[in-house]
């Protein structure tokens, strides 16, 4: 007699746990071909609320850490991806042999960003000459709980759109992408087998429409990723929700992954914070 | 139920005999049947209007608190200004709370707000201490101007079954308090059981409470549903049989607006509209203003409310 196969559910990642959604639904992901692939949560603005509070409560801990232990975490994700490779590529809806490619290539990317951890602050920090007997120092700091609406591309626009915002300090609600959104939940199983803190990353599957604005006006949010948004009437808004509390907003259009990325997704979420010191006496 | 069991709660306390006679004859609480109840009531749904009036209701019942080793004159001050300017349209807070020290403080601070000033006394939080010191405590807050005073009883005078003591500790508060009113601490997660709940609650009735208040904030568990409904039972009952009415107060751990909406729905459940207004039902807590103005807020302006925009307290 065959064994019946154990298949996954897919649920949400909220504060290290992987809940249902607290509203009881689901939708039907499918391939690109349009054949059944899971049932995924569909998340409600009250889970993006449980998010918010989660990464909140995440922050002072994750942004307390020496700049050296979160590169150490990062490095430990790219471990535990690296160790399910097989796993992503055939998730990937791209074949084999390209599925295997982003893997590596997102892997690459978090050793990438890995390595920024502690020398953000001297590429972006300064000791500023100042006339008399101090020192004047400017640090960039972490904004706070960013919300990424991640891209459509399932594993490497994830990843690239995650760690620049983490590896800083920020905590972070991602928004998975509405399409392809597998690949994000198997994510948060490499996130919570990484020693990352909970609630530094929580990834939230649904519709983009729906949990987006909600993000946007949140008081309690500091910054906002819109790189996977597409409609533009949606980006508008959430932009001009975001204005309210000033969160930091990002909205590049379509980046290409492959390239180099530069720091200016790190840069997007920090703060620079000048302060004077009273040199010896 | 409690009628067939007394005929005359005057006599009740004449004696430890009779007293314990009377509180081992309450009826025993029915545990899960208790749990069920509140864990039920807990999940009524309120949205909308109802939400609104019902966090509106909730602030004016709040008993802002501070009762720290660290609490200063000038944070008693800004708590004040708080109580009194909780936030634009919304209600005042019922009353502030502090050690006796405090008193005059908030007195002064709160003058013509409306606002009242309760006391902590007898020697909170563990009451232990002679009796004496429990009454010229109590006297040092009502003569710099409490208008409520929070009792706690002795808990291990309670737990030994010495009910008489507790009894006229009660009644020796309660005459030093004058017109002051008497809160008394039950501190129901030292009590062990739900029984000893419920028959705490009798005693401090009896001895002349107007208040019954579940916990001082420093136990843990401290204010459960079901202890609270269990309170809520035993003013409705002892209104039954001696036409008086006594207040409740669930305080500790009480911090979110989900919390209070909660204790709202057991108050309307269990003892009706006469009990759901801040003469008759309070709720001592230190953090959950804050987050009932969040609530208010995200319901007038729609998005959800961050702790930025509040006091740190």
């Amino acid at each position: 007699m065959s064994r019946l196969s154990v298949r996954k559910t897919y649920k949400l990642f909220i504060g290290g746990a992987f809940p249902r959604s607290e509203s009881g639904r689901s939708y039907v992901v499918t391939s690109p071909k349009g054949d059944f692939l899971a049932n995924a949560s569909r998340a409600s603005r009250k889970d993006a609320r449980d998010a918010v509070t989660a990464a909140r409560k995440a922050f002072p801990g994750w942004s307390g850490a020496t700049p050296y232990n979160r590169g150490q975490i990062l490095y430990r994700i790219a471990e535990m991806l690296e160790g399910r490779r097989g796993q992503f590529a055939e998730e990937l809806p791209l074949g084999k042999k390209a599925g295997l490619e982003q893997v590596d290539a997102a892997i690459d990317r978090l050793v990438w960003y890995a390595g920024w951890s502690d020398k953000i602050a001297s590429v972006r920090g300064s000791a500023n000459p100042v006339a008399g007997p101090y020192f004047n120092l400017s640090t960039p700091e972490p904004s706070g709980v960013v919300a990424v609406i991640a891209p459509s591309d399932p594993l490497l626009g994830l990843v690239s759109a995650v760690a620049p915002v983490i590896v800083t300090g920020n905590t972070a609600v991602v928004v998975a992408s509405e399409s392809s959104p597998l690949a994000a939940i198997t994510l948060a199983e490499v996130l919570a087998t990484s020693d990352l803190p909970g609630g530094v990353v929580n990834i939230l599957t649904g519709h983009q429409a729906e949990l987006a604005p909600w993000l946007a006006a949140h008081m309690d949010v500091n910054g906002l990723d819109l790189t996977g948004v597409a409609d533009p009437d949606l980006a508008l808004r959430c932009e001009q929700e975001a204005a309210e509390n000033l969160k930091r907003v990002i909205r590049p259009s379509s980046p290409d992954w492959s390239a180099d990325p530069g720091i200016g997704r790190m840069t997007a979420f920090m703060e620079t914070k000048t302060v004077w010191h009273p040199a010896g006496v | 139920m409690v009628s067939t069991v007394t005929t005359s709660l005057a006599d009740v306390a004449s004696s430890d005999a009779t007293l314990r006679a009377f509180l081992h004859g309450l009826p025993g609480v029915d545990r899960v049947g208790a749990d069920q109840r509140a864990a039920m009531l807990g999940t009524r749904s309120i949205k909308t209007t109802a939400k609104a009036q019902a966090i509106d209701l909730a602030i004016s019942m709040v008993d802002l608190t501070t009762l720290e080793g660290a609490d200063t004159t000038g944070k008693v001050r800004a708590m004040c200004a708080k109580a009194m300017h909780t936030a634009e349209g919304a209600p005042r807070v019922a009353a502030v709370c502090v050690y006796p020290d405090l008193v005059a403080v908030a007195v002064s601070a709160l003058k013509g707000s409306g606002v009242k000033v309760a006391s902590v006394a007898t020697a909170f939080p563990s009451g232990r201490s002679s009796l004496e010191v429990k009454v010229s405590d109590t006297a040092l807050a009502v003569a710099a101007g409490a208008d409520e005073i929070d009792m706690v009883i002795d808990r291990g005078a309670f737990l030994s079954g010495d009910y008489q003591k507790v009894f006229e500790e009660i009644v020796a508060v309660k005459a030093a308090c004058g017109e002051a009113h008497l809160k008394v601490i039950l501190e129901t997660g030292e009590l062990a059981t739900y029984d000893n709940v419920r028959r705490a609650s009798w005693l401090a009735m009896i001895a002349g409470a107007d208040f019954i208040k579940t916990s001082t904030g420093k136990v843990s568990p401290a204010a459960t549903l079901p202890v609270t409904l269990i309170m809520l039972e035993a003013v409705r009952d002892f209104r039954d049989v001696t036409g008086r009415q006594v207040g409740v107060k669930p305080a500790g751990g009480i911090r979110t607006t989900k919390d209070a909406i909660k204790n709202l729905v057991l108050v309307n459940e269990t003892v009706g509209d006469d009990w759901l207004s801040p003469d008759w039902f309070r709720l001592g807590a230190s953090s959950l203003l804050n987050d009932l103005l969040m609530q208010r807020q995200k319901l007038a302006t729609g998005r959800y409310a961050g702790p930025d925009y509040f006091t740190l307290d």
